[in-house]
């Protein structure tokens, strides 16, 4: 049978941090905990979906298979989902697509990660054919000079000061105080910020996440089998988005040397990451007006305003004014990363979007303690992968 | 950056650039529907226009000036594989320079001797070619940016 209605029907996370274990073990824990909150037993599911990593030969383990094995094989369906930082979103659209077609009808998604020390880096070897791999090696750029070239530009076109950057790292740390699951729980100063050392100019030390160990998983069924379960706080999935660019992508991305050529074909009015949202938008059938809380992906504290903008929730070029008004704030008019966002948690490539999904489910039935935005009933995740994942998921009550 | 007689310059990646008749990047361009691709695609690469079918191209020089998109430098070592060629580490300078004609832009380091104080965006830059790092035999050359003397 079909099903147009799909909800989530548990979330649950493992703590994220600095823990040295296999990755499946925050995934186990991470699905336990998602399976309890929606009082579904393991063997009930029957597809299960696993966010992977590119790691030591077999790519995250095979992941979805991975997840399977620790939990105990009971024949589920399975699949593995890369989209790098998007690999979450990409599996939440697999295991929602196969419920809306009648093919499954509880499916569990869980997404975790082991990450090492230091940059992001390509792995060992010598690839003249891999772009990931020349960059480090011919023009010595790490994910940090693109994230400084964005806001560069943020300063260059519409006033950004470095302040302005400090003051998302201020409020993200703010409202990660008391979440449970983040790594970093402490209060940021605009001093802090300044007294850390630049990484990438404009771009300092506390302005950009780290890298973390953590696990995700979100449980999906069908609104029939919600009922059934007698679940009285439904969270709808209403779009995901997992739109590639159009080409010419003008902008400057990971791990790219250049840009394509806007020369004889004439960019998209929208760009890619405005597309990300505007394709999750129409699936929706919502828009920024009706969104009441977002998690956007805040690689840098710049690159959550450039969100702000992608998203709608300002127009372009004001995001910093936005900022300063407070409307991302909690207790503001659309509160961005009440989760604490990356600033707080850092980065599990697997998980991350997940964990966005996770935050908006409690933020929407009203279970986010004293990070609570009141009164959620829509909420949007934003996330961009590397190699060209779109990654955006709205909620609603 | 000590140069010595004994060592052989070379390209740090094969045919992305050249040094005569004057540096320059090599592009190509698609000869159905003319789309500048940059680096140059390697052997049987399909054109990236997705309304073309093509794979093939002609080698395109690349325009030796443009202007900056925007900046950013590197204040600790990258891990490899970038090959650090000073102990203790010394910091350099990356630009984003927009190539106007051929319409796409260029990431690349910044000219020795030229950090994020000395640039803007929308200064005008030109290419040169530098050391990138040396081994026992060779300069391994590279690409970089340079700012033009008399901004105003
Ligand atoms: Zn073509």
């Amino acid at each position: 049978m079909k099903h147009d209605d799909v909800v989530i029907a548990g979330a649950g996370m493992h703590p994220w941090g600095k823990w040295g274990r296999h990755f499946s073990t925050y995934g186990v824990a991470a699905a336990r905990t998602a399976l309890a909150d929606a009082g579904i037993e393991w063997t009930d599911v029957d597809f299960i979906v696993g966010g992977e990593t590119v790691r030591n030969g077999y790519p995250g383990y095979v992941a979805g298979a991975t997840f399977a094995q620790a939990l105990g094989w009971s024949g589920a369906r399975v699949a593995t989902s890369y989209a790098a930082c998007a690999s979450g979103a990409q599996a939440i659209d697999v295991a929602r697509a196969r419920i809306m077609a009648g093919l499954s009808e509880v499916a569990l998604v869980v997404g975790a990660d082991t990450t090492p020390k230091g940059f992001l880096a390509p792995v060992a070897g010598d690839r003249w054919d891999d772009p990931d791999w020349l960059r480090f090696r011919l023009l010595g750029a790490t994910n940090p000079t693109y994230f400084g070239l964005y806001a560069r530009r943020r300063i260059d076109l519409y006033g950004a000061t470095t302040d302005d950057f400090a003051h998302v790292k201020v409020k993200n740390a703010r409202h990660g105080l008391h979440n449970p699951n983040a790594r970093y729980r402490k209060e940021v100063t605009t001093d802090d910020v300044a007294a850390s050392p630049v990484v990438a100019d404009p771009l300092r030390l506390l302005d950009i996440c780290a890298t973390s160990d953590g696990g995700a998983a979100v449980v999906l069924c069908s609104a029939d089998y919600a009922r059934r379960l007698d679940d009285a706080r439904p969270v709808r999935v209403r779009g995901v988005s997992t739109v590639t660019p159009t080409y010419p992508n003008t902008v400057i991305e990971m791990p790219n040397f250049a840009t394509d050529s806007s020369a004889v074909v004439t960019p998209s009015d929208t760009a890619f990451r405005d597309a990300i949202a505007a394709a999750a938008y129409a699936e929706a059938g919502l828009g920024p007006d009706d969104v009441d809380v977002a998690e956007v992906y805040d690689l840098s504290t710049a690159l959550e305003l450039d969100w702000y903008e992608n998203l709608q929730l300002c127009g372009v070029g004001e995001a910093e004014k936005f900022l300063r008004d407070g409307h991302s704030t909690i207790g503001g008019r659309t509160p961005v990363n009440p989760s604490g966002g990356l600033a707080c948690f850092g980065e599990a490539v697997p998980a991350q979007a997940l964990a966005q999904v996770c935050e908006l489910t409690w933020q929407l039935r009203g279970e986010a303690g004293d990070r609570q935005v009141e009164g959620a009933r829509v909420g949007i995740t934003a996330n961009q992968g590397l190699f060209g994942h779109g990654s955006s998921v709205i909620l609603s009550t | 950056m000590s140069q010595t007689a004994s060592r052989t310059p070379i390209p740090a990646v094969d045919g992305w650039f050249e040094l005569e008749p004057e540096p320059a990047l090599i592009g190509a361009r698609c000869v159905e529907c003319s789309t500048v691709v940059f680096p140059p695609p390697s052997e049987s690469t399909p054109c990236p226009n997705p309304r073309c079918a093509s794979d093939r191209f002609e080698s395109h020089r690349l325009a030796t000036t443009g202007t900056i998109w925007s900046y950013t430098d590197a204040q600790y070592q990258p891990p490899p594989p970038y090959i650090p060629t000073t102990d203790p580490y010394e910091p350099f300078a990356l630009a984003a320079v927009d190539l106007a004609d051929d319409g796409l832009i260029v990431l690349g380091q910044v000219a020795e001797g030229f950090g994020v104080d000395d640039l803007a965006v929308g200064m005008q830059v030109t290419l040169v070619i530098e050391t990138l790092y040396s081994d026992d035999q060779h300069d391994h050359l590279m690409w970089r940016w340079r700012p033009e003397g008399d901004q105003s």
